[in-house]
């Protein structure tokens, strides 16, 4: 099949093959990869939508919602734009909730597609302290869990000791959780946020203080404020 | 002048904030024999809030003595196409100021808005967000210019469904849109005295698409050493506007991170009631409110005439410019920033009470 790209000043044509395999994709949106140089100067990018990939990614939202006893659920789109791809989204995420019977207000769970999650997370994690603070946590079929300090190795940090340990603790936390642990995470947390909330010990990331922790006193600091509890 | 009255309590007040804001004279310059002859430019009030708002700058205009007249074009966003008649008089007039088109969500109906882009080829669409003195918001220095592709990328509006539940949408990135994009952030910042342009990208998963943009950027700073250039993945972009705005002065971007970037920044620099903007081409420009979060007000505002009408304001003060009448664009903006800082008259969304016909009477009357 061949499709006109863009108007007037290029008439350029492109091909382009259908994924069959897509069912069992389990990565899709924008990041699903295929990419490719049509002719010298003109690039496309292949986002793929899946209703498979929709539902799964909009019932895991409604299940957290509800066993964290969350109230709402907002999905985030661009369907005015690209109808058809975010509009599948947005079906997907409707039909979860009219069968969980839940409505769409504002903030507190975001469903979103693969981009705008990024982009997303990485804001909410500026307003509320850096990335240094959040935590993630990313689940796929079978129950399998993987979590991990939100993205990026920082190499300009690596071996100084000095990188902020909260994400990762805050990400074992929740690997505790979807175990099905809830005491000793909580916890764990309470700890993190009562080191954080004392402002002792923080390391440069956070920045209030002059002159900053290392992360092993950090931990240990986190420690002694667990077993004090 | 009708809003005498309005000003009569505060002259003092009035007086010192003049002061303050500044009552000077732009740059002097020497027009041609001609110049003031007055201008057409085409006005599409739109759907939602866009009657009450292109209304507000008709009165401002009238009582500047503004040399624009406007020809009023009914446009909505439930219609299929952009009538040729509107097309046509943009083209002839090469300017329009217009409120928002409402594009119905998930299908049906191509947006209007992105229709009237493509169709003029407007491809540079600049939002200007910086702090307004008297809106105090929680950071502060903000003065950012958003500069977006506005004709190809995730806007390609290539969609399709391969099979029952697997859809593809195509982002197209070509070298040709990404150069010019660039050389227009570039010779702006050029012009305006800018010191630093930031691409905006995720070539680090798009490598191909976007690394197709960070090519064009690279290429184009070189020609101009004196400008500071700097790249950014969108994520950390965003993340960036929410704590350290200030860091931030002129942005590159393609489509759909210029859309969502410079949304975050009105909405950080005070909201997208107040920030100015407009699309550019070779040929025509069409200005309208800046940012507009996607959508054009709710019926609430609508019914009670509460719509704030700066932004629009200040998009027409940039139209003003660019029709080359800059004192009455001088004129625009003191009035509108004196209102603004002087705090009494203000619509829902900046905390205060006022309705969109107060805050245009309180204009009108700090006028110099």
């Amino acid at each position: 099949m061949a499709t006109a790209i863009g108007k007037g000043h290029h008439s350029l044509y492109a091909n382009f093959r259908p994924c069959y395999s897509l069912p069992s994709c389990k990565n899709t949106g924008e990041y699903s990869g295929p990419e490719y140089q049509v002719v010298r100067g003109v690039v496309e990018s292949l986002k793929i939508i899946t209703r498979q990939a929709n539902l799964r990614v909009a019932e895991y939202a409604f299940h957290y919602t509800k066993e964290h006893g969350r109230e709402r659920v907002s999905a985030i789109h661009k369907a005015n734009i690209m109808q058809k791809t975010e509009g599948l989204f947005l079906k997907g995420s409707r039909e979860v909730a009219e069968k969980t019977s839940e409505k769409s207000c504002s903030f507190c769970c975001l469903v979103v597609s693969n981009l705008y999650g990024n982009i997303i997370s990485d804001l909410c994690a500026g307003l509320v302290g850096g990335l240094g603070l959040t935590a993630s946590c990313k689940i796929g079929e079978g129950g399998i869990a993987l979590a991990e300090a939100v993205p990026g190795s920082a190499p300009d940090i690596a071996g100084k000791n000095s990188a902020n340990p909260t994400t990762l603790l805050l990400s074992g936390v929740s690997i505790l959780r979807h175990l099905n642990l809830h005491d000793k995470p909580d916890q764990i947390q309470n700890a993190i946020l009562d080191t954080i909330a004392e402002g002792k010990y923080r390391t440069a990331d956070l920045g209030v203080f002059p002159g900053f922790f290392s992360r092993s006193r950090i931990t240990s600091a986190v420690s002694i404020m667990g077993k004090l509890m | 002048m009708g809003g005498r009255s309005i000003a009569a309590g505060s002259m003092t007040l009035k007086g010192m904030v003049k002061h303050a804001i500044g009552s000077g004279r732009s740059v002097t310059y020497m027009p041609r024999p001609g110049d003031g002859a007055p201008r057409g430019v085409t006005l599409i009030p739109g759907d939602g809030i866009g009657p009450l708002v292109t209304r507000a700058v008709e009165q401002v205009m009238e009582a500047m003595h503004a040399p624009v007249y406007f020809e009023r074009y009914e446009v909505h966003g439930d219609m299929k196409r952009v009538p040729e008649e509107v097309l046509e008089s943009i083209r002839k007039n090469k300017v329009c100021l217009k409120g928002g088109l409402k594009t119905p969500v998930g299908g049906g109906v191509s947006s209007l808005n992105v229709q009237l882009r493509k169709e003029l080829d407007l491809y540079a669409s600049l939002v200007n967000c910086f702090n307004l003195p008297g809106l105090p918001t929680r950071h502060h220095n903000v003065d950012i210019v958003v500069i977006r592709e506005n004709t190809e990328g995730e806007y390609s509006g290539l969609e399709h469904e391969v099979v029952p539940g697997v859809v593809e949408s195509l982002k197209v990135m070509t070298k040709f849109c990404s150069e010019r994009i660039a050389k227009y952030a570039f010779e702006y910042a050029y012009l305006n005295n800018r010191k630093t342009v930031t691409a905006v990208h995720k070539a680090n998963i798009m490598k191909l698409a976007d690394g197709l943009f960070l090519e064009s950027c690279r290429q184009v700073a070189t020609k101009y050493p004196s400008i500071k250039y700097n790249e950014i993945i969108v994520d950390n972009c965003c993340m960036q506007l929410v704590s350290k705005p200030e860091r931030f002065d002129v942005m590159v971007t393609p489509n759909l991170y210029g859309n969502l970037v410079a949304n975050t920044a009105a909405g950080i620099a005070g909201g997208t009631g107040v920030m100015p903007g407009g699309n550019v081409g070779g040929d025509h420009a069409v200005f309208e409110q800046g940012a507009s979060a996607g959508n054009v007000g709710n019926e609430k505002l609508v019914e009670q005439k509460e719509a704030n009408p700066v932004a629009l304001l200040l998009s027409s003060a940039m139209m003003l410019r660019h029709l080359r009448f800059p004192s009455f664009a001088d004129r625009l903006e003191t009035a509108v920033k004196r209102v603004i800082s002087e705090g009494k008259y203000m619509t829902k969304d900046l905390g205060g009470v006022s309705t969109t016909q107060e805050v245009v009477h309180a204009v009108i009357a700090n006028l110099d």
